[in-house]
């Protein structure tokens, strides 16, 4: 049993909000940790967000740069909605995790090492000149030396454990620490070690124990005297659960599948950063879910257009160079009018690029990445929750219209969680298939009046016996067509269909954009730091509007004339302007791009000074 | 309604009923056109509802057929139909999947998909159609054509060696392998509905001769006069005999076959007894080496095993996990993990 803690007894200091790293080895656990406090900080009633930020290699060499791995987290008593530019704390296990964050801890800011980890040799493998403990460089900071890895092996000593197993135990140490820094109660999460490690009770009493005496050395020192307190946010009330924009994709597949009733079928190749779709989608089975592990990523798309055609709602991911290869296969989804869903979790690219790390750079791939006139409809969620209500929208979308739609994630939504209040079944909107023909009835490639699409005609059918290719198609009869009139009709058929589809999204609203000097235009994971920035500068009484897109393709109607109320129109993207030129393209309007390709997200204060220039140079 | 409501309807059909309304475009005296006929010949025997059958294709002259019965048909991506054909079972496991093929769509292009799609064991029939040429885009050699091939893209020879479509089938742990020629109806025929009937990836090369590009290529397999001394018929359970006047059997002398002549009524101890169903690795490899080695070409199905189906699996967890987990719902699955109050 814990003793009652000595800083429950005295004042603890309140803070508004908190934005910690956890930094260290990509071994050493830290993904874990930090996953962990931000679930005990959202359970405390604090709203959060976080930005794990790891390497794609999964043991770089230990103690160097290359094998840093972090978990940046802001807990805050108010709605937020980043986990902020800079770091009130960090705790560095290792020299390489200092040396590579350090720049981002404020002044005065708490910094916690593993003294044990600063020996000469590891400040060498860091790229130290010299030990950064002794130069007087970490004086700005509040410094707490802790001997992590001494204190790990002192606690369980008595485990018998090999000192190699031990010594994985620090993290939980840090933890403990932390946990007693910002009073996070630690049965919760001795509890979840215990279904963590189930019958392994050997490593659960081994990481209860390290995460006790970190909590127990805290609390004798009595670092910074009493620690701190970050008091509840005032989120709305009802249920709460945490969801990373990859969960959400998966859940929200599912509850595509359910309210419209028909079996999800999901392909995928497993690729960073998409795999935890395929992890979360595996375990659904008793939700009638089929997943297939394919070959390649050809082959996923392959089967989702063969899932597709037999009946199912079909559905692949993807990330980075996946989908190039899935480019050939959206074209046959495309001419033979299937329903698909394809996942894209953006990565910084070309190439293999660096899987880990977010980018918006498939934007114009998702658009017109395919030979021939060949359009798809392209959705961006901006939240990690949200990626759930745009899974569901894009099934909508592709069965009411019968055409492939991509879904632009990337991998900060897909990593980053976020708390989620749980909607009910009757909170979320569902949808039907309307196109689904029962008896043959003459016109099997006739089209919907509305929505211009065809009918989804099952194998299985009888009397509806059809064959679907690549060949263009007549308008009427369906059967393979050389006609040039009539491969021209179809080319404008297929455009608008997918321009309809704009009749059936929510358009730009007047009221809301209704004219300012400065409008900023952006899609996709960016929507935090951009609200923030643009709601500072709002505050601080500057006419300035932040449009946030959710469909690139097709655009909502409205677009055109929003944009031409404003004065300056900013595009500030991942990317070196790929919406910016879709909108001037559209549009012939004049943009100022703000763009940022170094695999990291905006940073709020980036995009205000950026904006904060613009509307001093408008207003002169 | 379920195949076993459905049987009455189907007894009805017949072959005509399997012809489309499109003119069938192949060049007058192909070797497709036989192919076809055998397939909308079979197909009225397999007991299977019409609009259960679904064709599915690549690209390539052979790759057309779909489009030419008047069942379910998808005409694809180049070499991607298993692709899309193990998506359409596993999507729908109560649908007959066929996959019509040729060399170069399957061991080209397409390689790595058929590869997996037989070593999975999806209940998927594969008609590889094999000219070893690449017809469709005027004749350039494939990967089945032999080495040294004069053709445009190779005026002077082409360099690399063959593969073999049965050798790669069995490699890749087909549970159904066969081979069958353009010019044999009959076998054809047997083979195509022990095929269909073949629970698992069921695999068929088909020998067939594209009089333009690559006129003659099994003449020797298929000429009245040459036949019966070029090709031995595989039957399960029959030892390896073939021959027109003098019959012959194959035999096994120490680690090759040899070709011996006998007289019927006494066959050597060591003659090589065709089995379909055994799992030896050694007899698939020489068996499906005969033609390799001046030995005759070897006609019919070279295995046949019964193992269970990837849909079969997928089917099974599925239910497993309802039995363990319940029936999913909206309210389980977005709670599902571990959730607060937030009051």
């Amino acid at each position: 049993m814990i003793e009652v803690s000595k800083a429950e007894a005295t004042n603890r200091e309140v803070l508004e909000e908190v934005t910690i790293l956890f930094s260290g080895d990509s071994g050493d656990g830290i993904q874990l940790i930090g996953d962990r406090f931000a679930y005990s900080s959202s359970v405390k009633g604090n709203d959060i967000s976080c930005f794990p930020d790891f390497p794609a290699e999964i043991r770089a060499p230990a103690g160097t740069t290359a094998g840093v791995s972090g978990f940046k987290l802001c807990f805050s008593s108010e709605p937020i909605l980043t986990p902020g530019d800079h770091l009130d704390a960090m705790v560095a296990m290792n020299p390489a995790a200092l040396k590579q964050n350090i720049s981002e801890l404020s002044d005065n800011g708490i910094l916690i090492i593993n003294s044990d980890s600063f020996k000469e040799k590891d400040c060498v493998k860091a790229g130290y000149q010299e030990n950064p403990l002794k130069t007087g460089e970490l004086d700005r900071f509040r410094l707490v030396e802790i001997p992590l890895t001494q204190l790990t092996l002192d606690a369980l000593s008595s485990l018998n454990l090999p000192r190699k197993k031990a010594l994985l135990c620090k993290n939980m140490l840090s933890l403990g620490v932390v946990c007693w820094l910002y009073e996070r109660p630690i049965e919760e999460l001795e509890n979840w070690l215990d279904a963590k490690f189930g019958k392994q009770h050997l490593l659960s009493e081994a990481n209860k124990k390290a995460l006790h005496s970190g909590y127990n050395y805290a609390d004798t020192i009595e670092l910074f005297d009493a620690g701190f307190r970050v008091p509840k946010a005032n989120l709305p009330k009802g249920r709460y659960r945490h969801i990373t924009g990859n969960e959400a994709l998966a859940l929200g597949a599912v509850v595509a599948s359910i309210k419209c009733k028909r079996e999800l079928f999901f392909a995928s190749y497993p690729i960073t950063p998409s795999s935890d779709v395929l992890h979360s989608l595996a375990r659904y089975k008793n939700f009638g879910v089929k997943t297939f592990q394919s070959e390649d990523e050809i082959s996923a798309m392959g089967a989702v257009v063969g899932a597709s055609f037999a009946g199912n709602l079909a559905l692949t991911s993807t990330s980075g160079p996946g989908l190039d290869l899935k480019q050939e296969m959206l074209g046959l989804a495309v001419m033979a009018e299937l329903p698909a869903v394809v996942f894209n979790i953006q990565r910084a690219g070309p190439s293999t690029g660096m899987p880990t790390k977010t980018e918006q750079t498939d934007l114009l791939a998702a658009l017109y990445g395919r030979h021939g006139e060949c359009e798809v409809p392209v959705l961006a969620p901006s939240t990690p929750a949200d990626c759930f209500t745009m899974a569901i929208e894009a099934f909508r979308i592709a069965v009411t219209y019968m055409t492939p739609v991509i879904v632009l994630s990337d991998g900060y939504l897909a990593n980053s969680a976020e708390p989620w209040q749980i909607p009910t079944d009757e909170d979320i909107d569902g949808f039907s298939v309307a196109n689904l023909p029962a008896q043959s009835d003459g016109a099997l490639f006739q089209r919907c009046p509305n929505t211009l699409a065809r009918s989804w005609v099952l194998p299985g059918q009888k009397g509806l016996e059809h064959r679907l290719g690549g060949l263009e198609r007549d308008y009427d009869k369906g059967a393979i067509s050389y006609d040039p009139d009539n491969h021209f009709k179809m080319v404008l058929t297929r455009k608008e269909k997918i321009k309809r589809i704009s009749q059936d999204i929510s358009p730009i609203s007047a009221d809301e954009y209704s004219g300012a000097d400065v409008l900023v235009v952006a899609w996709g994971s960016t929507h935090g730091a951009l609200h923030t920035a643009v709601q500072q500068l709002k505050s601080e009484g500057y006419a300035i509007d932040h449009l946030h897109l959710r469909n690139l393709n097709p655009l909502p109607e409205g677009l055109g004339d929003c944009l031409r109320r404003y004065r300056k129109v900013l595009v500030a993207e991942l990317n070196l302007g790929q919406l910016n030129s879709v909108l001037k393209n559209h549009w012939s309007i004049e943009t100022e791009v703000l763009q940022k390709v170094s695999g990291m997200p905006f940073k709020i204060d980036e995009v205000y000074q950026h904006c904060k220039q613009l509307l001093t140079d408008n207003s002169q | 309604m379920s195949i076993v409501e459905k049987i009455d309807v189907v007894t009805k059909l017949s072959k005509a009923d399997f012809a489309s309304d499109q003119e069938v475009r192949w060049c007058p005296g192909c070797g497709d056109y036989a192919i076809l006929a055998g397939i909308q010949k079979v197909l009225p025997e397999l007991n299977t509802p019409k609009e259960n059958f679904v064709f599915v294709s690549g690209i390539g002259c052979s790759s057309r057929l779909p489009y030419y019965l008047s069942t379910y048909g998808f005409h694809t991506l180049h070499g991607r139909a298993p692709t899309v054909a193990t998506g359409i079972k596993l999507a729908n496991p109560e649908l007959s999947v066929w996959v019509i093929t040729g060399d170069g769509d399957a061991l080209s292009i397409g390689a790595n998909h058929l590869l997996h799609l037989l070593r999975r064991n999806i209940n998927v029939n594969i008609l590889l159609i094999n000219n070893r040429i690449y017809g469709l885009t005027k004749g350039q050699y494939s990967p089945t054509s032999e080495q040294g091939k004069v053709t445009k893209s190779s005026p002077l020879g082409s360099i690399s060696g063959p593969v073999d479509p049965v050798s790669f089938a069995l490699n890749a742990g087909a549970t159904f392998v066969a081979r069958a020629i353009d010019k044999d109806a009959k076998g054809l025929q047997k083979i195509l509905k022990q095929a269909a009937e073949h629970q698992g990836a069921s695999f068929v090369e088909i020998y067939q001769n594209c009089h333009v590009f690559n006129d003659g290529a099994f003449e020797a397999a298929t000429a009245r006069d040459t036949k019966d001394d070029a090709t031995v018929q595989l039957v399960d359970g029959e030892p390896l005999v073939f021959g027109s006047k003098d019959k012959k059997a194959i035999v096994l002398d120490g680690l090759e076959a040899k070709v011996v002549s006998v007289n019927t009524e006494s066959l050597p101890d060591n003659a090589l007894v065709h089995t379909t169903g055994s799992d030896n690795e050694a007899y698939d490899a020489l068996l499906s080496s005969f033609q390799h080695k001046g030995l005759p070409l070897p006609v019919g199905v070279f295995r046949q095993l019964r193992k269970p189906t990837y849909e079969q699996g997928m089917i099974e967890q599925q239910q497993s996990s309802i039995a363990s987990q319940g029936q999913g719902n909206i309210e389980a699955l977005l709670t599902g993990g571990s959730y607060w109050f937030h009051e």
